[in-house]
């Protein structure tokens, strides 16, 4: 495991030293600030809308991230050839691909950390100006904590992502990942109308294909709570259990995939 | 126990995307590699040089066959524990500096963090990376990141250290000071194989050669006695020599041929009997000094001509 930790490590570092992931954090801190002016032309709905904005930025420049570093992960090292001098040290192919994924996992946390502190500032921030009786009428306060619930799935939602993209890229181009992995991404969204496409239809047969693609498909929706902690709707503790056990029991699934693919690839 | 031991080491590849056809990247490798000898790979571009360091590095799987190093199957985590490898034309993580990459390296390895940052230092030092080491390597020349290359295949102290093509970017400098390393680690014990298409390099670090063509083994053994490298005449440089011995000497068939190169000043042709110690003793006797005497034989360019044109058979395998 000490292999996995020093592989993460030196993929976080390659990160933070990449100019590129800065430009995708500034231009989510710069949307999110963005808001505060869009939240200025909803009378009384200020906050709300900077909660929707702020919730929908983090996780949509967390899927960037997740999508357009996962993709690079193992094939930039065999396209370089770093990955020639790395492999021969003492290490199995399985812990570098597990590192990889930790590093990016660990990119993934520390990015959205900043950008949802970034969040809870505006929102702060914005709380100063708000009318005593709008915040009286609220539904719930500006800083409510409950919006941290939303925040843990997207980052459970990215880490899947993530192990998607990485699967997908220990044997496929990295234009053809990101095809897939964003494809999956949005089957994953909407794949509750494949559940229900078998009352729709009257094959059985392309009821039971439907159903069986829907639970084969990661239910993405399922991570997507954004909507109830904006509307201050309870979000149960059980479902939150079930939902991240649902969520690594996939992760698991899907670097296993990943694993045993890499384990017998050659490197040509 | 030997340092490596390959036993019908086969790779084909699928060549081809609408009918994949097998292609012979190594055939059939049968060799062994004694433990603290500097054992050369030698052969042309394409002839399965670097393939068998991948199959030895476990970079890629063999179609047939199998390989040892120090006695373990090849990708057993003790063996990699005791190895280094230095792939052909090594590519580094540019973002970081030599010194991180050595470092980090060396922490794969599992040393302590003190004794990582002395390792690095000391191998950079080595390799002849002065103030550089603290640079991004996407700073550094192909000439720079080969010695780094080096440096890091010797970061855990290998019994055994494979380099591909060591002297690839190097100018004459660095050239002789990697020949100068090799030397100092066969000297310490360490087994080194290295790969090159260079014979200059094998004739002066090697104890045993392989030298391959078109993915097959064409021989193997001390360079010393294969045929096709031994000496098959003499030259002789030799000056104040007059033309009535140089006659005399043609006369009793002790040179073949003689070549002005100055006044007085001959380059000879002797025939490899008798022996040259015998010719110059006489042409020294008459008045001649000696300048040079260096064996006529083969390049192993030469030799590389003759077996890659000698061998016609295509690399791509019948399929059924």
């Amino acid at each position: 495991m000490k292999v996995v930790g020093l592989v993460a490590v030196n993929v976080f570092k390659e990160s933070v030293r990449d100019k590129v992931l800065y430009s995708i954090i500034a231009f989510a801190i710069l949307l999110i600030a963005s808001s505060l002016l869009i939240g200025n032309l909803t009378a009384g709905q200020d906050i709300k809308i900077i909660k929707d904005l702020g919730l929908a930025s983090i996780s949509i420049f967390g899927l960037l991230i997740a999508i357009f570093i996962g993709i690079g992960l193992v094939w930039k090292e065999v396209e370089k050839r770093s990955i020639y001098t790395l492999l021969p040290k003492p290490m199995r192919r399985q812990d570098f691909l597990l590192g990889k994924y930790c590093g990016l996992v660990l990119t993934l946390v520390i990015n959205i950390s900043i950008m949802t502190a970034a969040f809870y500032v505006v929102l702060a921030f914005m709380k100063q100006f708000e009318p005593a009786n709008i915040s009286v009428t609220a539904a719930a306060p500006a800083t409510d904590p409950a919006m941290l619930k939303a925040v843990v799935l997207i980052v459970l939602e990215l880490m899947l992502v993530t192990a998607i993209a990485v699967f997908f890229s220990t044997f496929s181009s990295p234009f053809l990942s990101a095809l897939l992995t964003a494809g999956l991404w949005v089957a994953g969204h909407f794949n509750a109308d494949l559940r229900n496409f078998g009352a729709v239809v009257r094959s059985p047969t392309l009821a039971h294909v439907t159903r069986a693609i829907y639970y084969v498909l990661p239910n993405f929706a399922a991570f997507d709570i954004k909507s109830q902690v904006v509307h201050a709707q309870a979000v149960p503790v059980s479902y939150l259990g079930v939902t991240f056990a649902y969520g690594l029991a996939y992760i698991v699934f899907v670097l296993t995939g990943a694993a045993m693919i890499f384990s017998r690839r050659d490197f040509k | 126990m030997d340092a490596i031991r390959t036993e019908g080491l086969t790779k084909h590849y699928k060549v081809g995307f609408w009918r994949p056809r097998p292609y012979l990247a190594l055939d059939s490798l049968t060799l062994h590699v004694n433990q603290g000898e500097v054992f050369g790979f030698l052969g042309p571009n394409g002839a399965g040089k670097t393939t068998t360091l991948k199959l030895l590095m476990q970079l890629i799987y063999p179609t047939s066959g199998r390989a040892e190093i120090l006695g373990r199957p090849v990708g057993d985590l003790s063996v990699k524990h005791r190895i280094g490898y230095l792939p052909e034309h090594p590519y580094f993580y540019d973002y970081l500096t030599a010194e991180e990459l050595l470092e980090y390296f060396a922490a794969l390895f599992g040393y302590a963090p003190s004794e990582r940052r002395a390792r690095a230092s000391r191998l950079l030092d080595d390799v002849g990376i002065g103030a550089e080491r603290r640079l991004q390597l996407r700073k550094f020349s192909k000439g720079m990141l080969q010695r780094v290359g080096i440096a890091q295949a010797l970061i855990n102290d290998p019994e055994v250290v494979f380099l591909d093509e060591p002297m690839s970017g190097l100018d004459p400098i660095g050239r002789r000071e990697i020949r100068e390393m090799i030397l100092r680690l066969r000297d310490g014990g360490t087994t080194v194989f290295f790969s090159s298409h260079v014979l200059s390099d094998a004739e002066t670090l090697c104890s045993r050669v392989a030298i391959m063509a078109k993915g097959r083994l064409v021989t193997a053994g001390a360079l010393a006695d294969m045929l096709a490298f031994q000496a098959r005449g003499w030259e002789l440089v030799v000056s104040g020599l007059t033309d009535a011995v140089l006659a005399a000497a043609k006369a009793r068939g002790d040179v073949i041929t003689a070549t002005a190169v100055g006044p007085g000043r001959f380059a000879l042709e002797l025939p490899l009997k008798p022996a040259p110690e015998r010719t110059l003793a006489a042409l020294v006797a008459q008045g001649a000094s000696l300048v040079s005497l260096t064996p006529i034989r083969d390049t192993l360019e030469d030799y590389f001509v003759k077996q890659v044109s000698g061998a016609t058979g295509s690399r791509f395998l019948e399929t059924a």
